[in-house]
């Protein structure tokens, strides 16, 4: 067997983690800077924009399926990111920012990719002339587009939290949910609001290429939910430290598939390798779920005490053991908990075990935060503020990334069940505290950056 | 833009019977893909075999070579995969 350098046993592991775990990468995301798209007229702008995107990624989606052919593993998503486009269109003072969102809507369609993200404005600190503009015009981008991300970084570690850009974006949260009412209010899924937004983020609806990027760059994201699963399930009764252990080899293997695919990807685009985001992302099918795999760790429900304990220990194993396969870590980095798209996580919820209050825990020990959730359509624009603020102080003091990605379904109440299809699933419309946070938001102004010494 | 050199890991699945080995062999004899070994257990009439094949003198795309090799497979009634060897060496080895 002197040709064959790998154990059957290895190789059969491998095509099982295929075919019956649904092991992924979840997308090659290329990120485009758009900096020199920038224009005071906008229909020059627009077409910039759109002309430079479907140049620089016109052969994405061939390389993309030619991988898949001779790699035998999907790749489920091949995205782009770009410059946030605050930046792109801050000297444009006369034209509507929403045409150069319909412009990347364009690009998108044209080099068949199904999301862009970028629509996004860096506000952590307070808000430039165009950042304004930008933020009034999210709305309507995203309810006159199809593939178009917003987001907007509210808060940092080092800056503090932007009170009167939270105190702005319940409004355009609840205006978002208004122009695409008809859907589900489906716009505010592709908006995310962010304290410590990662420059090289993959996934979506977070990602933007940030201004200390390359001209252009592949980052890829990993999946594998299902593979961690089963290696959880196979070892019902060890304990935790063996586990953790289990965990780490099983992480390991699966980032090494996005290593290889990202360095194949930006070698045949001619274009440099960033990074692999190191997260585990479900999907809405059973067996693909963050929350099957808390349950297969000894817990009846997600939700329930224990809950943040198994995702810490999860959360950290999958980082230990990716962290040694690629030469570069980065996006966003953990394990993601976004309900609407993970069938253990909808039913938790659905049953009740699952709360608002219980996933702004388990957020303060892993990745990103309050994702994909639906609450009724007559929650204030004041409590999704005061959501979003608490979430944003989680990620400010912990020095970690968090993020609300929230949907106030219109006519919509508490046991309602809303269809968004695809991978953005379906999710339960969750109860909210009642009790107004309204003065508290109204004051605005700015939350101060947390001092660094003094750890408790 | 496609990679055709190197190896690549060919996998049979499926209920033993007459010609599998013959019928895969055929496949990758007419397109000129060299086989460098074959490895194959048979438990309880469950046939599985693993082929590494060598892809620098191949003739036409790998993904014309995947779709003959996956459609004898459906003749032979089993399960065919080809995955570049890259795969296994990323993932098995550091």
């Amino acid at each position: 067997m002197s040709s064959i350098h790998f154990h059957s046993s290895e190789i059969f592991e491998t095509i099982r983690m295929v075919a019956d775990e649904k092991f992924d990468i979840r997308t090659i995301t290329l990120g485009i800077s758009l900096l020199d798209c920038a224009s005071d007229d906008m229909d020059t702008l627009c077409r910039r924009v759109y002309d430079k995107v479907t140049r620089k990624a016109e052969h994405l989606v061939r390389v993309g399926k030619a991988l898949e052919e001779e790699y035998g593993i999907p790749i489920v998503h091949k995205r782009i990111s770009v410059t946030p486009m605050s930046l792109v269109t801050a000297s444009c003072t006369t034209g509507d920012p929403a045409d150069a969102g319909r412009a990347l809507d364009r690009a998108a369609e044209t080099v068949d990719v199904n999301f862009i993200g970028g629509f996004s404005a860096l506000v952590q600190k307070g808000c430039t002339e165009g950042d304004r503009r930008l933020l009034e015009a999210i709305p309507r981008t995203l309810a006159s587009t199809e593939r178009v991300c917003a987001s907007v970084n509210v808060g940092s570690t080092r800056a503090g939290i932007n009170m009167d850009a939270v105190a702005l974006l319940g409004g355009l949260i609840k205006e978002t949910a208004a122009l695409t009412a008809n859907r589900g209010g489906i716009g505010c899924a592709k908006l995310v609001v962010f304290c410590n937004a990662p420059e090289d983020n993959p996934f979506m609806a977070g990602a933007f290429h940030g201004t200390g990027e390359a001209e252009q760059v592949i980052n890829v994201g990993i999946s594998g939910p299902g593979v961690v699963l089963n290696t959880v399930r196979r070892n019902p009764q060890v304990p935790l430290g063996v586990l953790a252990d289990e965990i780490k080899r099983t992480a390991f293997k699966i980032t090494r598939m996005g290593e290889l695919v990202g360095r194949e990807a930006a070698q045949r685009l001619g274009v440099p390798f960033g990074i692999v985001d190191l997260s585990l992302a479900p999907t809405p099918a059973w067996g693909d779920s963050v929350a099957e795999i808390l349950e297969a760790m000894g817990l009846e429900r997600c939700g329930t005490h224990g809950t943040t304990a198994a995702l810490g220990l999860l959360n950290d194993a999958v980082k230990k053991g990716g962290a040694m396969a690629t030469s570069h870590v980065g996006g966003l980095t953990g394990a993601f908990i976004p309900v609407s798209e993970d069938a253990g996580m909808i039913r938790a919820a659905e049953e009740g075990v699952l709360t608002l209050d219980k996933l702004e825990a388990m957020t303060c020990v892993c990745s990103v935060g309050l994702d994909m959730i639906a609450v009724p359509g007559d929650t204030p624009a004041s409590t999704l503020s005061a959501i979003i603020a608490d979430e944003a102080v989680i990620g400010m003091i912990n020095r970690k990334t968090t993020a609300v990605r929230i949907i106030p379904v219109p006519g919509a109440s508490v046991g309602d069940r809303v269809e968004f299809g695809g991978l953005l699933g379906s999710a339960p419309v969750m109860p909210v505290h009642k009790e107004e946070s309204r003065l508290f938001i109204s004051r605005g102004g700015r939350i101060p950056a947390p001092v660094q010494a003094m750890t408790n | 833009m496609e990679q055709q050199q190197g190896r690549a890991v060919i996998t049979v699945l499926g209920k033993d019977r007459v010609g599998i080995i013959a019928g895969i062999s055929a496949v990758l004899a007419e397109r000129n893909a060299n086989i460098l070994d074959i490895s194959q257990t048979i438990v309880g009439g469950f046939f599985s075999m693993i082929t590494v094949v060598d892809l620098d003198a191949c003739r036409g795309t790998f993904s014309e070579l995947k779709e003959l090799l996956e459609a004898k497979g459906r003749d032979l009634g089993v399960q065919v995969t080809i995955q570049h060897e890259d795969v296994f060496r990323f993932m098995h080895r550091i």
